[in-house]
């Protein structure tokens, strides 16, 4: 039925971009027109305007990176970290990178889709034209990977520059935070259909701040008793910090395919949620 | 000529009145922010990493958890104070417009800014009692002179929200406030000394951290719960607290006024 509306919506359907073939074959006629890359550039224009929001969104990890890393680190002898103890800054750091991947791509996932979706009724305008639900859902989720790769390249440029990077794998510290942010974009994404009101935002915080705050980011593992660890090592972020902790101290092992792999169902099944959601939502 | 069919204290209060009527339908909202954030923080912070910390001259020999709440409930003042100073002030001149509601009566503009800075002192006294009462019940409250840590932490968050309502009540877009929660509130809250000593960073820092309400604030608190305050230097922060207080209050009567004295 979708179908229906959309194409009597758009009497002339636009012949799709060349090379968008496989997934043009799966996903019915109206949903995707493959130029999801029309929405990226919209959202640059924006921003182009809000520049200082975005600029000032990299200060937020440095702020607690000195503050944690320089300040408490003198309270700290030594911590857990992956291959036995380390400086307390080298510990935390690479958290606080897991973190802002998380934290960037969730509330723009989040409070700028809804606003648009509801209040904006940008998507409605951009409905109008031959793009599809699809298109929205890749575009957004292209826009908040770009905005998250360029705050987690400039942080894990001050982690090197203060000395905090011990091993060549932390160049892989950066499509991991790419990855992070989509699994955690796509999932925001999805969680931002079902939201009623602005209220329901508070659900948002009161998921993302005991991640933020008890997945390990500040103090080791060990801290927990037992079950609580395995509580612990369910979530999401704490896979995040693990993988981004091997990587930037080099205690590399095949484990870490283990998080990717988290990331890539977690990203798969958000994504997928996502679009249907948008489809319903929006043409229906 | 100003009417005066009510008392100008009557009208604050009034103005108190309608926040308050708000506020008992839609409470829920703010448990999260208001309460449960700093129990959390607490937990993480305080039992968490404080298991890490070595015990010793720098958290003045008390155990981290207690070395950090007394600071935390200044923390969480200024946090409570930064949306009601901003986006709910912000909101109530331009969206839902209830300002201009409340001038279309013989409430005065000066009154509207005064019942709302009573509101958010009423809403900052209470969020912190609250927050004590749980980290007392955690174990981080040692001392009864903790309870003095209320009106300090309230009037600390004060001297950070009336200035900042003055400058909410100047403003045509409400893009600044991402500004200030992020170059004011954050650096305040991560270098004031809350979380390790003040000496710990570099020297220049430690002016800038004196002008700062939070870093007064928790002097106050600490000096109260660890009984480290002489009067003098007491006297000296709620005096610098209380001029913070004034100037913002001047300085919002005056922006108020210009902005919906018909």
């Amino acid at each position: 039925m979708t179908n229906e509306t959309s194409t009597a919506d758009a009497p002339t359907p636009v012949r799709p971009r060349d090379g968008a073939g496989l997934l043009l074959r799966i996903v019915p006629p109206g949903l995707y027109a493959g130029r999801a890359h029309v929405l990226v550039e919209r959202s640059y224009l924006v921003s182009r305007r809000g520049w200082m929001s975005v600029l000032s969104g990299f200060f937020e990890p440095l702020f607690f990176l000195f503050s944690l890393g320089y300040g408490l680190g003198r309270l700290v002898a030594t911590v857990d970290g992956p291959g036995g103890p380390v400086p307390y800054a080298v510990f935390v750091a690479p958290a606080l990178l897991a973190a802002s991947a998380m934290n960037g791509a969730v509330f723009e996932a989040t409070f700028n889709l809804f606003f648009k979706f509801k209040y904006a009724k940008t998507y409605d305008a951009v409905l109008a034209t031959p793009l599809g639900p699809v298109d929205i859902a890749l575009g957004e989720a292209a826009w908040c990977l770009i905005r998250g790769g360029l705050y987690s390249a400039g942080f894990l440029a001050v982690m090197l520059g203060f000395g905090l990077i011990g091993s060549p794998w932390a160049l892989l510290a950066l499509p991991a935070c790419l990855l992070v942010a989509l699994a955690f974009a796509a999932v925001g994404m999805a969680a931002a259909t079902f939201m009623r009101s602005w209220h329901d935002f508070d659900l948002v915080q009161l998921a993302v701040m005991p991640l933020f705050l008890f997945s390990t980011t500040f103090y080791p593992l060990s801290v927990y008793p037992g079950w609580l660890q395995a509580v612990v090592q369910w979530t999401p972020l704490y896979h995040a910090i693990e993988l981004m902790r091997g990587l930037t101290t080099g205690h590399v092992g095949w484990g870490a395919l283990g998080h990717v792999a988290y990331f890539a169902v977690m990203a798969l099944v958000g994504v997928v949620v996502a679009a249907r959601r948008l489809g319903k939502l929006l043409l229906t | 000529m100003e009417a005066h069919v009510v008392g100008p204290w009557r009208a604050a209060l009034i103005a108190v009145e309608h926040h308050w009527t708000w506020y008992r339908r839609n409470w829920r909202a703010t448990v999260i922010s208001n309460f449960l954030q700093p129990v959390l923080f607490l937990l993480a912070m305080g039992v968490g990493f404080g298991s890490q910390v070595r015990q010793g001259e720098a958290t003045g020999g008390h155990p981290y958890l207690v070395y950090l709440a007394p600071a935390l409930l200044v923390i969480t003042a200024a946090q409570n104070a930064m949306f009601e100073s901003t986006w709910a002030v912000f909101s109530s001149f331009k969206w839902q417009r209830t300002y201009l509601a409340m001038v279309s009566t013989p409430i005065t503009p000066a009154q509207v800014l005064h019942g709302q800075l009573l509101w958010i002192a009423l809403r900052l006294a209470s969020g912190t009692a609250v927050f004590l009462a749980v980290a007392a019940a955690l174990g981080a409250i040692t001392s009864p002179w903790a309870l003095l840590a209320v009106p300090f932490a309230t009037l600390a968050g004060m001297a950070f929200s009336a200035p900042v309502v003055a400058f909410a009540a100047t403003r045509e877009k409400p893009d600044s406030f991402n500004a200030v929660f992020r170059f004011v509130l954050m650096p305040m809250t991560l270098f004031t000394g809350a979380f390790f000593p003040l000496d710990q960073l570099p020297g220049w820092i430690h002016p800038l951290a004196w002008l700062t309400p939070v870093w007064h604030g928790i002097e106050l608190t600490r000096g109260a719960t660890f009984g480290t305050l002489g009067p003098l230097p007491a006297l000296g922060h709620v005096a610098y607290l209380s001029a913070l207080v004034a100037l913002g209050v001047v300085l919002g009567r005056r922006y108020f006024h210009r902005r919906l004295a018909v």
